[in-house]
């Protein structure tokens, strides 16, 4: 990538215009429309969230958090992303260790399908767990006879969050293992380390910032999973209520100097779930 | 199935572990649409698919999402080759910024389009005086659903210009086209695939999306009431097997639209030589 912009640097300015090169006003053109539009669309709602959150001043945006709800669904969101995060780094490695090392038959349906949920709309994400484990659901008459609450509870919201966050530690992962290569691991294992020893120190050294990039966005994912977990929660408040549907809450409320002052903390989030994501690519480019 | 003897430890634990986990999370909990579904027998399913409302609201989500893929088309395009092929000030914050759909909450986004949209907010009151309603309408609709699938065109077509090899465009140039002829006959062509595997990623992301488009749409049944949202209106009326059929539906076109996909792939593939 760096080749490519070294051909047009500014500093190389001249009057003569390479071949393979647009017009600087063409050039301009097409910077201005790009950045006009992810202004529009990306900057500005950005900049609403943070100008509605700080209506009332920094005192208004403190007191938002000073409700117990609110707490809750902090808490309850914690709770949904330490149980989900681990389980589907597993997975991730698993899968990403599968796919990127081994050939076998059945490979491109197998990635097929772990790409799956994400293109899954997230309202089915939540509609197969209550047809599995709703009242009356496949499962629904079993776990009533023992007293299993799935649906509209912990275990629900945390399955259809898993599911919805699936793929990202896998989709990092595979691609970044692949362009690595396996020569390392072949060389650990021919000098006598056993399976464990080389994946610690040889393939986590590795891969350790595309796996810290993929478990940020796994949990930048699960902490803001709305459409999936409003299926499954059934918006009990102080119970069920996650930060998304809280923020829905309140926003139906009109209690708008709350809603985006909860929005915001996500938003801080995911901003930097992104500036992680520009330096650990950078590192991984460097390396 | 596998070659006999690998150097490498762990074929059959990660592939058992995946297959499993998968099985378990996302194979088995999707094969009870299909079940749900058929419960109502073809009668159910024909009587919940050919329900008014439910065309108006599949005819909605797919309209409004072909439009959001057309719109992403022409600015990721835009976008990525600024991206890749100039160098100016903030373009490495630009290209971070690009992936703010996929780290932003649907639901925060949601609320933040609604504000900017609605008939008192910056932009829709602009739109206001023209008398064009973006919030509760179609139209907001389609914004929330652009801001959704943005990214996925230009990451798509990103790593695609890098690979472009310049000796085309210098032989298109040497053979003295200008630069608008190399663009149009040389460089669109080869990156034609790719726009149209990334615009429909994006369609196929906007058909099922729910949290930031609830909010701006309005939800009115008939005008804006999207599909997974008329899911949602269903399981609340316990109509489970009518909620499981629109969600077949769903799952149905997110597989013709990912087979698409993979097919577009395969064709940028012999195009690029890669």
């Amino acid at each position: 990538m760096a080749a490519l912009i070294d051909i047009h640097p500014a500093k190389h300015r001249t009057r003569v215009r390479r071949a393979t090169a647009e017009s600087a006003w063409s050039r301009w053109l097409v910077i201005s429309i790009a950045v006009g539009f992810m202004g529009l669309m990306f900057v500005l709602p950005l900049v609403v969230i943070f100008q509605e959150a700080f209506r009332k001043g920094w005192e208004g945006y403190v007191e938002a958090f000073d409700d117990r709800a609110t707490m809750h669904a902090i808490w309850l969101t914690l709770q949904v992303a330490a149980i989900t995060v681990p389980l589907n780094t597993i997975f991730g490695l698993a899968a990403a260790w599968c796919v990127s090392r081994f050939r076998f038959r059945g490979k491109r349906l197998l990635t097929s399908l772990i790409e799956l949920p994400l293109w899954v709309s997230p309202v089915n994400a939540g509609l197969i767990y209550v047809l599995l484990f709703g009242a009356q659901g496949f499962f629904g008459p079993s776990l009533k006879e023992h007293g299993i609450k799935i649906i509209f509870a912990l275990p629900g919201i945390v399955l259809s969050t898993i599911f919805v966050t699936f793929t990202f530690v896998a989709r990092v992962l595979t691609p970044q293992m692949e362009a690595q290569g396996q020569a390392e691991e072949e060389a650990a294992m021919t000098l006598g380390a056993n399976g464990f020893q080389m994946f610690w120190r040889v393939t986590i050294p590795k891969i350790k910032w595309g796996l810290l990039y993929g478990i940020i966005l796994c949990n930048a994912r699960s902490m803001g999973e709305f459409g999936a977990v409003s299926v499954v929660s059934g918006h009990i408040r102080n119970k069920t209520n996650t930060v998304p549907l809280h923020i829905e809450v309140l926003y139906n409320e009109y209690q708008f100097v709350p809603a985006f002052a909860v929005a915001s903390v996500l938003t801080l989030l995911a901003l930097a779930t992104l500036i992680l994501k520009t330096l650990t690519t950078t590192k991984r480019g460097a390396a | 199935m596998a070659r006999t003897r690998h150097v490498l430890p762990g074929f059959r634990l990660s592939l058992g572990f995946t297959i499993t986990y998968l099985s378990l999370i996302v194979l088995i909990p999707l094969s009870m649409l299909v079940w749900k579904a058929s419960t109502g027998g073809w009668d159910g399913v024909l009587n919940t698919i050919t329900h008014a409302r439910v065309i108006a609201s599949l005819k909605l989500s797919f309209t409004t999402a072909f439009t959001a893929a057309l719109v992403n088309g022409f600015f990721g395009l835009l976008t990525a080759w600024a991206l890749e092929r100039y160098s100016f000030p903030g373009r490495r914050v630009l290209d971070a910024m690009v992936d703010l759909p996929f780290a932003l909450p649907t639901a925060v986004a949601g609320i933040a389009l609604v504000t900017l949209y609605a008939p008192n907010g910056w932009i829709g009151a602009w739109l206001a005086q023209y008398d064009i309603k973006a919030a509760y309408a179609p139209l907001g609709i389609t914004i929330a659903l652009v801001f959704v699938g943005f990214p996925f065109v230009v990451r798509t077509l990103q790593p695609v210009i890098a690979d472009l090899s310049m000796e085309l465009e210098e032989a298109a140039a040497c053979l003295g086209a200008n630069r608008w002829q190399t663009l149009t006959r040389v460089v669109f062509p080869a990156l034609l695939p790719a726009t149209l595997a990334g615009m429909t990623l994006a369609f196929g992301r906007a058909v099922g999306e729910y949290g930031s488009v609830v909010f701006i749409s309005g939800n009115l049944p008939f005008k804006t009431e999207i599909a997974p949202l008329l899911i949602t209106m269903r399981l609340e009326e316990y109509d489970y097997s009518g909620a499981a059929t629109i969600g077949v539906v769903m799952l149905i076109a997110s597989f013709l639209i990912l087979f698409t996909a993979d097919l577009l792939a395969q064709w940028n593939r012999k195009r690029t030589g890669h």
